[in-house]
């Protein structure tokens, strides 16, 4: 016996049936009928300060937890404020539902207030979207997003709901099972391709696996360590990689790229077969693309065809999910192991390990090595874009997958701090560390209310060099040090910590560094750690935009 | 390289605004696009043809590939096809020489009269892009004043000669 309901409840009822333990949002005129309806329903909603962080807490709670993130919004600017938070999850392949309210379906397109074509400002940062005009295909198209988000090659999925048809009624079916005839992901790779890379891996001298994001979102870590071990294959990984593979493993080269190891990049550009698993041959990732693994044959697999072939031709493709092929790949690849490559990797490791200055003053990586032992590497970190970024990626050890959520692609200020809260909710009993910038946390400032009020306990470090950090690297190396607009004058984020009601720490002293944190661990609330380091500290190595990988600025330390 | 693509897509509003989005955003070239329903009214045809290397063009079906709403795309040049493009063109006539030689042309050309003026003649024409393409070029010595086409439709064949002999991809 089913009764009527109205679009509203209906959605409401849809999430609970996807399992949805958590929504970010914020309400508005267009999406009354929708908060009407969370009222008193047994879905936990969290109110942010801003939209945009709504949309980045979901992409914390879908990285930290695997399932997707949902967020609501109104309509207007309510959903526009989402898109950057979209567009960020877009890039990096993170499944999260976003629902906007809409104007009633008769005003769509005559400029009534806070109207947006968020259908088709979305369009280009969707994995898809929807606009639901007709209440009876609401419930399904919720199925049909919660399927298209996280399956495949996941990503964001955009509903767009008019209030009318948030009141409209109908009878609630919760389709079972959905059949969208253009959309089949493949999730196993060609018996035959699989073959084919078992016979080059076999022949290969120096190989070197590269993994990306997509190892994660796979669920593949175990069988890409098993598949680096049995090949003793050194293995490298892009910034989204990060923990899909244990820092302290003796194959581990840490990251490539940009600000990769010179191990690393050293590995990359000798190697003759390049093994990428889940990744997509970003440009902070190659350097100079036509230079990139020169010697290298390139085996890549990648559930999305057309990440194929993209940026750097591949001479093997498998197209296929990630654990699905290396599941497949283990049954049948040998590799005879050969000390000279290796050897040859712990060379380069000892001459050109990552470095700094390592005297008294308050130096950023410092800062993050003390998190990172201070946590026995057991925590969540969330990062902002910039320099910090770049820090936390060298100098914390990652171990397992899901636990380093940063802007890969899209390189969002402002990121960390609400999708650290996602995380935490999503995994209450791990610890979440925000590992930030005085520029970026400043994007997302007001979300210390949202945790502070909601009890969502993340400990934030600011490394705080008053400047935009990274874009002053940029301006001293490429730009005769004209320091535009790049040096920041601060409020006091102690005080704002406290008027927040969060506790707020003050660091100015290397040897303040580790008490700080462990009191910070300790505190049962928000703690905003303010690290006053050194100003100018670079990011080293670096690879200048467009050079080869191995074409590297050391470190000057 | 032009090369023909049929893409079957889901009747839907909105799905145009994806296709063509989906080009400008990646930089493709359209040279032409045509949609019209199917045989089902739940799917739209779009021809589509597209100018580009073969790396682009790879991209180009993956990326298709890719959007919901795009049920199957096919690489037509890779099979027996044939093209059809329905073109007017309008040409100023000065005198009657003109227009008897006009016609005279239309009718060689299997073309029709589709409007006949004082000062101008309208022709329209069915056929294979490489015969609109010659038709115009006859007639632009009488002053071409305006030309409306179609853009390509194509449909995979049972008899027709392979116009292109491409290598088939592996996988």
């Amino acid at each position: 016996m089913t009764t009527k309901m109205n679009g509203a409840k209906i959605l409401v009822e849809s999430l609970k049936k996807e399992g949805v333990g958590a929504v970010f949002g914020y309400p508005g005129g267009q999406a009354l009928p929708l908060f009407d309806a969370l009222y008193g329903s047994d879905l936990k909603f969290y109110l942010v300060r801003h939209e945009q962080a709504a949309a980045h807490a979901a992409d914390g709670y879908a990285r930290a937890t695997g399932k997707p993130g949902v967020c609501i919004a109104t309509s207007g600017p309510g959903a526009t404020n989402l898109v950057t938070g979209i567009a960020t999850a877009y890039m990096d392949s993170i499944p999260i539902v976003a629902i906007t309210g809409q104007v009633k379906t008769f005003m769509i397109g005559n400029d009534a207030f806070q109207e947006a074509d968020i259908i088709g400002i979305t369009r280009p940062i969707t994995k898809h979207n929807y606009l639901v005009k007709d209440v009876n295909d609401l419930a399904r198209t919720v199925k049909e997003a919660f399927h298209i988000a996280s399956t495949g090659r996941p990503g964001p999925v955009l509903i767009d709901l008019p209030s009318d048809v948030q009141l409209a009624e109908t009878e609630f079916h919760y389709p079972h099972e959905i059949q969208i005839r253009g959309y089949k992901p493949t999730y196993c790779g060609h018996p035959g391709q699989i073959r084919r890379a078992a016979k080059m891996i076999a022949e290969s001298k120096r190989p070197v696996i590269y993994a990306g994001g997509g190892v994660i979102l796979s669920g593949a870590a175990k069988e890409l360590r098993e598949f680096a071990e049995k090949i003793n294959s050194p293995l490298t990984m892009t910034l989204l990689g990060l923990g899909a593979f244990p820092a302290d493993h003796e194959l581990s080269l840490g990251m490539l790229g940009m600000h990769g190891t010179g191990y690393a990049n050293h590995a990359v550009q000798n190697c003759d077969m390049l093994i990428a698993i889940g990744a997509r041959f970003d440009d902070r990732v190659t350097g100079k693309i036509d230079e990139f693994a020169p010697h290298a044959k390139i085996i890549h697999i990648d559930i999305d065809p057309s990440a194929i072939s993209k940026s750097v031709a591949v001479d093997l493709p498998i197209v296929g999910d990630v654990k699905c092929v290396l599941s497949e790949l283990l049954k049948i690849v040998h590799r005879p192991h050969d000390k000279e490559w290796t050897d040859k990797i712990v060379e380069w490791k000892e001459k050109h390990p990552l470095n700094y200055k390592r005297d008294d003053k308050l130096r950023p990586q410092y800062v993050i090595e003390q998190i990172c032992e201070a946590t026995k590497g057991d925590a969540i970190i969330a990062t902002d874009v910039g320099q910090h970024q770049m820090w936390t990626a060298q100098w914390y050890k990652f171990m397992r997958p899901r636990e380093l959520l940063s802007s890969g692609g899209l390189g969002t200020m402002g990121y960390g701090f609400p999708a650290g809260m996602g995380a935490k909710v999503g995994r209450p009993d791990s610890q979440v560390f925000v590992i930030s910038g005085d520029g970026s946390f400043q994007m997302n400032i007001q979300e210390l209310s949202t945790a502070v009020v909601n009890n969502i306990q993340v400990k934030i470090a600011i490394l705080n060099n008053s400047y935009l950090g990274m874009v002053r690297q940029w301006q001293e190396f490429f730009y005769g040090k004209r320091y535009s607009h790049t040096k920041l004058e601060n409020p006091d984020f102690v005080k704002i910590a406290e008027a927040y009601g969060a506790a707020g720490i003050r660091i100015e002293k290397k040897e303040e560094v580790r008490p700080a944190i462990e009191k910070a661990m300790h505190t049962k609330n928000v703690v905003v750690m303010d690290f006053k380091v050194e100003g100018e500290e670079n990011v080293y190595p670096m690879v200048p935009a467009g050079k080869r990988l191995d074409d590297m600025i050391g470190s000057m330390a | 390289m032009k090369q023909t693509i049929s893409v079957l897509v889901e009747n839907h509003p909105g799905v145009l605004a994806r296709i063509s989005g989906l080009f400008s955003a990646r930089g493709f070239n359209i040279d032409s696009l045509a949609v019209g329903e199917t045989e089902d009214p739940t799917v739209s045809r779009m021809t589509i043809v597209v100018d580009g290397d073969e790396r682009t063009l790879e991209q180009v079906k993956k990326q298709l590939n890719k959007l919901i709403d795009v049920i199957t795309v096919q690489d037509l040049t890779k099979t027996k096809f044939i093209d059809r493009e329905l073109i007017l063109i309008k040409v100023g006539v000065q005198n009657s020489k003109d227009r008897a030689q006009i016609i005279e042309i239309a009718e060689t050309m299997k073309a029709n009269v589709a409007d006949l003026g004082l000062h101008t003649i309208t022709i329209e024409a069915v056929g294979e892009t490489s015969h609109v393409e010659n038709l115009i070029e006859l007639l632009r010595q009488f002053g071409i004043k305006e030309i409306v086409r179609t853009g390509k439709i194509a449909m995979e064949v049972e008899s027709k000669e392979k116009t292109k002999t491409t290598e088939e991809e592996e996988e």
